[in-house]
């Protein structure tokens, strides 16, 4: 009986195993296309652009690729995505390694760690493959080429226009902050006042207070600064948490139509107060753009028109030409700034 | 009529030794396992494209390898009817303790020493917890899995430590010298030879064979039961810890969160492998194979551009087919045999 038992248990896995190969078959056939390095599209180059986000099912990253597809699509290449389900520098690894045996032209990679990629990334680019990272970097000497989304100037000036914009060139606004002692809202801060100081003489920036990028703690740091500043005209958040909070009360108070609420936020977030009209704009990098940046970098990586050192440029369709920076960073430009027009456009 | 059906009867009655040698040998589940792997590699040679290519090898291996370690002692344990599902935050566990004592600037050969000895300090407590306070290990390494990773996510918080020594990290992912096979299978070779023997030539793996089968009956017949588990669990957690190393040292990475889910694929391809869950039967052989097969068809899949997600479901219907497969067959050919036995057709 027990090796009947036996028995019978071979022989089902061998049906699984047929069941498997079949389903090796049928994979093969239906992603042959898509994993074939394109070996003849674009001259002698391999313009086969494989995008590693941090991690699959992130409205952020389906976003930034959809843009990295475009582009592909518009210079004909092979685009193809990959990636974890969840987002670790490890899981990113095999991924790393698929794209080596693939044979691909280059990978564009938003890593998970900025050091612990760097071996199988090293071992992509002598293996030939390209390395363009975006939205969050390696360290510099481990890819070619970074596509940064913003830098500190542009998030600053942009967020201080909007406001500016907002209340007409003049009155009283605070900032509503995260935490006191986080890095990157407080160099924003300080280029915001240096800002306001040499171009916008008729605003006076009241106060900086801090959410701690907390709801509940922005909700109530934004209507007591309502409270203590009858005559504040707009409020700049610039962190995500923050703005949401704060539209959030304005949205239900008397102050609605009358006090700006601007900074930095995402349109799945933002868009309910963008269409009942409690807010008028708010910033960020457009992830879509971010993407066709990339892959355009990528591109002229492969057919060698740039090597990734300070000074290159190169073309990248609609958006027009690009310089590499220090350290091969590519600025894709001013935050992108969202508004009852465009924000249907967006999902993320 | 009355000729086929005694013929019959006969039939069923002999089954278990009229099974000519070859088909015994190949009819078992790990002849049934090997030959599984032996056709997807086939298949995917000839299908997926690249697949085809040394860096397979190298990449399939090097990333197997953590896997392929622990599911040895996780073998035996599983052979005496336990089970340790802390394995994973004992990996995390080893590779924080590297990182810390590495980024302190503790000589690296120590801190890989400590590695191991963490692990197998672990283990212990497992151990002490399974065979001397005489808790179901299910719910001890439960506990600890928690536990482990709890405390490796609490020392070292959301850093990760990157910086090794690169003659340590550049060993860990090199090959064989001509040969695109990676030298970490040189360790595992030598310990899976060690695990075979240990498992199928020694009192002590007849053991725990023993041990799986009928607790009570190996007891009485001079299994030390208690002694024999402690052993098991350290040893488990020693080569988890020497696995958290090779992971560190691989991934160039220390951080809380490492192998998080892995025990599960250990414990996976254990049983894809042949051997039983309920203790008492299995091999190392079958299960090296069960390993492979899953990374093979990982592997493959990812090559052919298939989606993480989506190889997850086909990971999981396999495995869940050749588990439930096998019940459903066994009963199903109980039934028959029920109803050959009323005298009903044969089947």
């Amino acid at each position: 009986m027990f090796s009947r038992h036996i028995a019978q248990r071979g022989r089902f896995v061998g049906v699984a195993a047929l069941t498997m190969a079949a389903g090796l078959v049928l994979a093969g056939c239906a992603t042959g296309d898509a994993a074939e390095p394109a070996a003849d599209s674009g001259g002698d180059a391999n313009l086969a652009i494989t995008f590693l986000p941090k991690n699959l099912g992130n409205a952020y990253f389906d976003t930034s690729n959809a843009g990295g597809a475009e582009a592909i699509a518009e210079f004909g290449g092979t685009y193809q995505e990959v990636g974890p389900t969840e987002a670790s520098p490890t899981s990113q690894v095999s991924f790393i390694q698929t794209a080596i045996q693939q044979g691909v032209g280059a990978l564009v990679v938003s890593a998970n760690d900025p050091a612990a990629l760097c071996d199988s990334l090293d071992e992509a680019r002598s293996a030939g493959v390209k390395v363009v990272t975006f939205d969050s970097d390696t360290n510099p000497e481990c890819r070619d080429i970074f596509i940064n989304q913003a830098e500190a100037e542009g998030i600053a000036r942009v967020q201080v226009e909007m406001v500016a914009e907002g209340i007409g060139g003049a009155g009283q606004v605070a900032i509503l902050s995260a935490a006191a002692n986080a890095t990157n809202q407080n160099a924003w801060i300080e280029l915001m006042q240096a800002e306001i100081a040499a171009n916008w003489p008729d605003i006076e920036l009241v106060d900086v207070v801090y959410g701690d990028d907390d709801d509940q703690t922005s909700f109530d740091r934004t209507a007591a600064l309502l409270q203590t500043y009858p005559d504040l005209a707009g409020i700049i958040s610039p962190t995500t948490v923050g703005i949401a909070a704060a539209a959030r009360y304005i949205q239900t108070s008397e102050f609605k139509g009358q006090v700006v609420v601007t900074g930095l936020g995402t349109p799945n977030q933002m868009r309910e107060y963008v269409e009942d009209g409690t807010v008028g704009a708010f910033a960020l990098w457009n992830p879509a753009d971010l993407g066709y940046l990339a892959a355009y970098a990528a591109k002229a990586l492969v057919e060698g028109s740039i090597t990734g050192a300070e000074g290159d440029s190169f073309d990248a369709g609609r958006l027009g030409s690009y310089t590499v920076g220090a350290d091969g960073a590519v600025l894709l430009g001013d935050p992108f700034v969202f508004n009852a027009d465009n924000i249907a456009d967006f999902n993320f | 009529m009355t000729e086929l059906s005694t013929g019959a009867r006969r039939e069923r009655v002999m089954i278990p030794h009229s099974r000519a040698l070859w088909k015994r040998v190949t009819l078992t589940r790990e002849a049934a396992v090997i030959g599984m792997l032996a056709l997807v590699i086939v298949v995917a040679m000839n299908v997926v494209p690249n697949f085809d290519s040394p860096l397979t090898v190298t990449f399939l291996l090097r990333d197997l390898a953590p896997i392929l370690l622990i599911a040895l002692p996780m073998t035996l344990i599983i052979i005496t009817e336990e089970i340790d599902l802390s394995v994973a935050s004992i990996v995390a566990l080893s590779s924080v303790t590297v990182g810390i004592l590495t980024r302190d600037g503790a000589p690296f050969e120590l801190a890989m020493v400590m590695g191991v000895l963490v692990g197998a300090a672990a283990g212990a407590i497992n151990g002490f917890l399974v065979t001397v306070v005489g808790l179901p290990s299910l719910a001890v390494t439960i506990g600890s899995l928690a536990m482990f990773r709890g405390i490796s996510v609490g020392l070292l918080g959301t850093q990760a430590v990157t910086d090794f020594p690169d003659t340590w990290t550049s060993l860990a992912r090199a090959n064989i010298p001509g040969t695109p096979v990676p030298a970490i299978m040189v360790v595992f070779v030598v310990l899976a030879a060690i695990f075979a023997i240990v498992l199928h030539a020694t009192p002590f793996g007849r053991g725990l064979y023993a041990i799986g089968l009928n607790q009570e009956a190996a007891h009485f017949s001079g299994v030390n039961v208690a002694r024999t588990k402690f052993v098991l669990f350290v040893v488990s957690g020693a080569v988890s810890g020497f696995a958290g190393v090779y992971f560190t040292l691989l991934y160039g990475n220390a951080r809380g969160e490492n192998a998080t889910g892995m025990e599960l694929a250990i414990i996976a391809a254990v049983l894809l492998g042949g051997v039983s869950i309920f203790g008492g039967r299995g091999a190392i052989h079958g299960v090296i194979a069960g390993v492979l097969l899953i990374g093979i068809i990982g592997s493959a899949l990812r090559l052919a551009g298939v989606t993480a997600d989506i190889i997850n479901v086909i990971t999981g219907v396999v495995l869940v087919l050749s588990v439930v497969g096998t019940s459903f067959l066994a009963w199903l050919q109980r039934s028959r045999a029920s109803a050959r036995a009323r005298g009903g057709n044969q089947g």
